[in-house]
């Protein structure tokens, strides 16, 4: 018979604590079958954020170090400093990333560091229960914005993926929309790119996921998946923003 | 012999480490400590390393954090605030058993304060600083050779017991040029870094970490933390006793200040006064048992520091109260002048020695 799915050798075959319908696990899915189609388990190190995907290092099946919220591109320099052959991401969320570490992955943007950052944008902190994230939407309500995110005291979402595009060490941005099979199809190819990117040793890559968090949007996984598809995806258009040719498009 | 050379403190430390086998370093400019990394962007592409300019002493701390659990012999620096902000760092490497060093050079404050020769930070080194339970190991040198020995030494300690090691000094250490002798760093056996995430080749994966959600995993975690604590008081407390046997009044000072003190200490002795000076050389583990001993024939203490009272509190507890233990301090990057400490132990010479 012919085997027609497998789970990747570099995820380890137990369940995952997160919510029924979130989508860190599929994006967990997508690093391990990268990692496993460039054959580079071996040499691989990631870094776990703090955030839902904290416990991280409980599903893959390779080194992983665990990072102080916001510092996991820092973290990542470090080791890939001490190991130029080996391959280093970070898994970060949109607390993590964009609010409490904005200077660590500007940073590490603008050093060309030859990391792959796999960005989880689910417009609010999951783990502490539902918080205004940097990237939440004008008029969402989060448990520390109740009456809906305002644009004058609160600004506007951040569009990370648009702000690193203009930082020239950033070698591939791209964004994408874990909300359907083929958007699932279009993260597998934009993460490949990414590894792909950096074994090339042209700079630093990062892949923004478009994600849900039923469970803090207080909604059914269904009902989350139309949320991201109606609400983030037209603020967070998809598509790859820089790329090692230095073509900028929108798909 | 050694070659003998004129070093100015701050690149002293920085050239012991890379005699030590220090390949990577990450830091942040702040004054004043600026040599090291000054110094470090030269030297390490010499020998094959890494120096990277982070963009603030929390990614410096953090890109140690990852060197280190990437299995380098890797260091910072930076004075009290940039050492503030690694605070952060320090914990997490602490919590997930990463060895690495850090140098503070030490500079007035609270605050941004100033950048004079100050021991203010003693609190945060010894005491944690960051959140948690957890150590450093500390050294106080006094000399620009003690900067680089103790340098070399820092490392293996950090490494044979898995946590950060601290070099505290400050600004007048970091900035005087004495003459030194790089020896060969005294041979100690390291053990392997079996924990090092490098990569999973032919093994199982490696976790560098320091969460347990379960509190009894938290909790034996924290006890191993201490334990090995335990064995670092055991095996590497330092101090250094000058005149202690016969003295009637001990001096306790470290660093710069335990310079100061032997010149007060040398005076008094011309004057009759027996006067004796206790230094420690490392402050975390504090050498509660030899100043303890002290107390045993010494008459009284004068603690003397560049803080309004810091290390006086670890005397106090060395004592157990079988001595009166007397303050004296200068605060603010101002340093304390030997006639003044001298003028302190005549005063307490009249009140406490003269007693029958
Ligand atoms: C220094 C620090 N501040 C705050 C926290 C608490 N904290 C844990 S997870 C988190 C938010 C994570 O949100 P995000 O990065 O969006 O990831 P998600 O949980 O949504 O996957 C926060 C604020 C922390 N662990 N450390
Ligand atoms: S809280 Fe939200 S982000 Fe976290 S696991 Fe649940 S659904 Fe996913």
């Amino acid at each position: 018979m012919k085997q027609v799915y497998a789970v990747p050798k570099s995820l380890q075959p137990r369940p995952t604590h997160y919510c029924p319908g979130c989508t860190h696990g599929i994006i967990h899915k997508l690093i391990a079958e990268t990692i496993d189609e460039l054959g580079v388990r071996d040499r691989t190190v990631g870094v776990a954020p703090v955030g839902c995907a904290v416990l991280a290092y409980d599903y893959f099946d390779f080194d992983v170090q665990q990072a102080a919220h916001g510092r996991a591109p820092a973290v990542a320099t470090g080791i890939r400093r001490v190991l130029p052959e080996g391959v280093v991401f970070t898994y970060q969320g949109d607390g993590d990333l964009a609010s409490i570490g904005a200077a660590e992955i500007v940073h590490a943007a603008m050093r060309g560091e030859r990391i792959t950052v796999v960005f989880v944008n689910n417009a609010i902190y999951g783990m502490t229960g539902g918080q205004m994230a940097p990237t939440t939407l004008v008029e969402q309500k989060t448990t520390t914005s109740p009456f809906g995110r305002q644009e004058a005291t609160q600004g506007q979402p951040i569009r990370m993926s648009e702000m690193l595009a203009t930082i020239p060490g950033a070698a591939y941005i791209a964004r994408v929309a874990l909300s359907s099979p083929a958007g699932v199809q279009r993260a597998k190819k934009a993460i490949k790119r990414a590894f792909e990117v950096q074994l090339s040793g042209a700079g630093f890559s990062m892949v923004e996921c478009l994600s849900t968090c039923p469970t803090n949007w207080g909604m059914t996984p269904f009902e989350a998946m139309k949320w991201l598809d109606s609400n983030m995806a037209p603020y967070y258009p998809v598509g790859e923003f820089r790329t090692p040719e230095g073509v900028t498009q929108n798909a | 012999m050694a070659e003998r050379k004129l070093f100015k403190g701050n690149e002293a430390v920085a050239e012991a480490a890379i005699r030590a086998g220090c390949r990577y370093f990450f830091g942040y400019p702040i004054t004043p400590q600026n040599e090291i990394p000054e110094y470090m962007s030269r030297r390490l592409p010499e020998v094959g390393g890494v120096f990277v300019q982070a963009e603030s002493e929390i990614a410096a701390i953090n890109m140690v954090y990852g060197a280190a659990g990437a299995g380098a012999r890797v260091m910072t620096s930076s004075s009290s605030p940039g050492i503030s902000l690694k605070q952060e760092g320090i914990s997490y490497l602490a919590g997930a058993g990463l060895p690495c060093l850090i140098v503070n050079m030490v500079r007035g404050g609270p605050g941004l304060g100033g950048i004079q020769p100050a021991q203010s930070d003693y609190f945060q080194a010894v005491k944690g600083g960051g959140h948690g339970d957890y150590h450093l190991v500390v050294y106080v040198p006094a000399s620009v050779q003690e900067m680089v020995d103790l340098t070399m030494e820092a490392f293996d300690v950090a490494e044979i017991y898995r946590m950060p090691a601290m070099i505290l000094g400050d600004g007048i250490l970091g900035q005087m040029m004495e003459p030194v002798e790089f020896h060969e760093p005294r041979k100690r056996e390291v053990p392997a870094k079996d924990w090092a995430t490098t990569g999973a080749a032919g093994r199982a994966p490696r976790v560098i970490n320091s969460l347990y959600l379960n509190p009894e995993q938290l909790y034996r975690h924290n006890l191993a933390l201490a334990d090995r604590f335990e064995q670092v008081k055991a095996n590497e407390v330092r101090c250094e006793a000058v005149n202690v046997d016969d003295a009637d009044i001990v001096l306790a000072a470290y660093g710069t200040t335990a310079r100061i003190c032997r010149s007060v200490m040398d005076r008094a002795r011309a004057s009759g006064l027996r006067v004796g000076l206790m230094r420690p050389i490392t402050v975390s583990p504090f050498p509660y048992d030899a100043i303890g001993k002290a107390a045993r024939t010494a008459k009284a203490f004068l603690t003397v520091e560049m803080s309004m009272g810091q290390m006086v509190e670890d005397v106090r507890l060395a004592v157990l109260g079988k001595a009166p233990v007397h303050f004296y301090g200068t605060t603010g990057g101002v340093v304390p002048t030997a006639a003044a400490i001298l003028a302190r132990v005549e005063e307490i010479a009249g009140a406490e020695v003269s007693r029958p």
